[in-house]
């Protein structure tokens, strides 16, 4: 079978949408990680409210503009509780007891969406000025998947100039190095991880009000996009914000490819990337070696 | 400035401090000296709040700050240049001065104080933009006490500062620390090297075991070859 060339790059925007949530994702999952060393499996659950927020906002006020800031807000605020009064008390004990706890949250955000909003998944509308096709010069492809672009670029570029411009970004980067200095130079790092922690579930939310136009909300929505984004997260490095975004977008084109010619395949083949770099650099694309030695 | 009573550590069950007490005044320089293992570097790290498992009393400026959290204790006005040195790798040397400044007032006038401390150590000067984890031991140890200084701490904790440092550059050192001295900043010394602590300290604490055994003037230390002999021989 042969392809277009159009296709065929219609199909890779195709995949720089995809790609361009995944990055969002495992940008705060990777930073999560990198300097709390808490491994979040509560992050797809967190994408899957963010996308609920957004729907109940949508609503609400009739407005995506309004769930488009109130979902990444709410779902941060959520981050905020959960590691001040959850997984704080867990720091020091080692990996498995914050990663069993988000664990469990994850199953309990589901349960409460499903309460509140009922177990099927529901539709919901691109919004209307965002809806129809454009021309790209190759051919017409969907407006709104190139705001998703768009806007997960603009977040990423944010927490980009956040972290490396910023006083604030110059503590989170010696302190993902070094905490201990951080704490001796009078800095309370225990502020500097919530609010990391905070950011990247805010991430995660604004992640998943940005795919509900794509496929709806569902209660189990986060469940696969938290494999694919841990798969991210490792091949492009555990704390590497350019890791995050290049191996995101790199899983992004690889699904949708895939898809095009064997649909069966696509995860599969994610796995088969993600095990080939893993081989050729365990730490990852961007990772440094022996960020947990 | 700093009185330490009856100061007691554990790692895990093993108990390094048993009971260590010691004081210093504003402007003086107090030499802590011992063999390995005797429990400086733990003595020091208590004082800074670093080790988890404490008992007795630390009281600075008139405050007890032994249940304190480290970073209030920067913010009495307490510095500490650990042994490791613990260079941020992957920041600049003027990012490595600029974070010793977020949590302090001095803060506001960022540009005037890396000036300043770049003249004081114009090794630094040359490099503010190099990283600092590139930088010679020697360098990164001077780096290490510019960081703790631009905050302008009423006391600085030095862990071994002359450890792998070249001779000139410790003779800089060793003038830095008179000057500081000289405008009323306390200066906690743990060093190997007796001769020259002697030479700047005004007093010298000894330890062995994870207690003091003996303190004295840095003067009457000076002569007293034969507690040289016994405790800090290596
Ligand atoms: N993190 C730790 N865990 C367990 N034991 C430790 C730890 N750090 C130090 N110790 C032990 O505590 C004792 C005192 O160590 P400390 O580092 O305070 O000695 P020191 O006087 O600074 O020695 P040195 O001159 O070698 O630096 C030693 O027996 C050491 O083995
Ligand atoms: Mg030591």
């Amino acid at each position: 079978m042969t392809l277009a060339p159009d296709v065929l790059a219609l199909q890779l925007l195709t995949g720089l949408a995809l790609g361009a949530l995944y990055a969002l994702l495992a940008i705060g999952l990777s930073l999560i990680f990198g300097m709390l060393t808490v491994v979040n499996f509560a992050h797809g659950a967190f994408f899957m409210v963010g996308a609920y927020v957004g729907f109940f906002l949508y609503g609400l006020t009739g407005s995506f503009w309004a769930s488009l800031v109130g979902a990444p807000l709410a779902v941060g605020a959520v981050g905020l509780v959960v590691e001040r009064f959850l997984v704080r008390p867990l720091y020091g004990r080692g990996l498995d007891y914050p990663l069993l706890l988000t664990f469990g949250l994850a199953y309990v955000l589901v349960e409460i969406v499903r309460i509140l909003f009922g177990k099927q998944g529901l539709p919901f509308d691109t919004p209307e000025a965002l809806s129809g096709a454009v021309d790209v010069w190759v051919g017409y492809f969907p407006l709104y998947r190139l705001f998703v672009i768009g806007a997960a670029a603009a977040a990423t570029l944010a927490v980009w100039l956040f972290i490396d411009k910023t006083s604030y970004g110059l503590i989170i980067r010696a302190g993902a190095r070094d905490p201990v200095i951080v704490r001796i130079l009078g800095i309370d790092i225990a502020r500097v991880w919530l609010a990391i922690f905070g950011i990247g579930a805010a991430l995660a939310g604004f992640a998943g009000v940005l795919a509900a136009p794509l496929q709806g909300v569902a209660p189990e929505m986060g469940d696969t996009v938290l494999a694919e984004a841990f798969v991210v997260t490792v091949i492009g490095g555990m704390g590497s914000l350019l890791g995050a975004v290049v191996a995101g977008l790199l899983v992004g084109v690889t699904i949708s490819m895939t898809s095009l010619f064997a649909p069966e395949m696509a995860r599969v083949c994610v796995f088969a990337l993600m095990a080939l770099v893993l081989l050729v650099r365990p730490q990852g694309m961007f990772g440094r070696a022996g960020l947990l030695s | 400035m700093l009185t330490v009573a009856d100061l007691n550590a554990w790692y895990g069950l093993s108990h390094v401090l048993q009971g260590v007490t010691l004081e210093i005044g504003q402007g003086e320089i107090v030499a802590i000296m011992g063999r390995n293992g005797a429990g400086k570097t733990t003595t020091l790290k208590s004082v800074m709040g670093l080790v988890d498992c404490r008992a007795g009393s630390v009281v600075f400026q008139g405050r007890e700050i032994l249940a304190e959290p480290t970073h209030l204790r920067f913010a009495l006005g307490l510095g500490y240049v650990p042994e490791e040195r613990r260079i941020v790798p992957g920041l600049t040397v003027r990012e490595n001065l600029r974070l010793g400044l977020l949590a302090s007032p001095n803060r506001a006038r960022e540009t005037l104080v890396i000036d300043h401390i770049a003249a004081t150590f114009p090794r630094l000067k040359e490099r503010l933009d190099q990283f600092g984890d590139t930088m010679s031991g020697g360098e990164q140890q001077m780096l290490a006490i510019a960081r703790a200084m631009v905050s302008d701490p009423k006391m600085i904790m030095l862990d071994e500062p002359t450890e792998g440092v070249m001779p000139v550059l410790v003779d800089e050192m060793l003038s830095l620390f008179v000057e500081l001295k000289r405008q009323g900043t306390a200066l906690l010394l743990v060093e190997q090297n007796v001769d020259l602590a002697l030479d700047i300290a005004d007093r010298a604490y000894i330890m062995d075991h994870g207690t003091i055994v003996h303190h004295a003037s840095a003067q009457s230390l000076r002569a007293n070859k034969e507690v040289q002999e016994r405790y800090c021989s290596v």
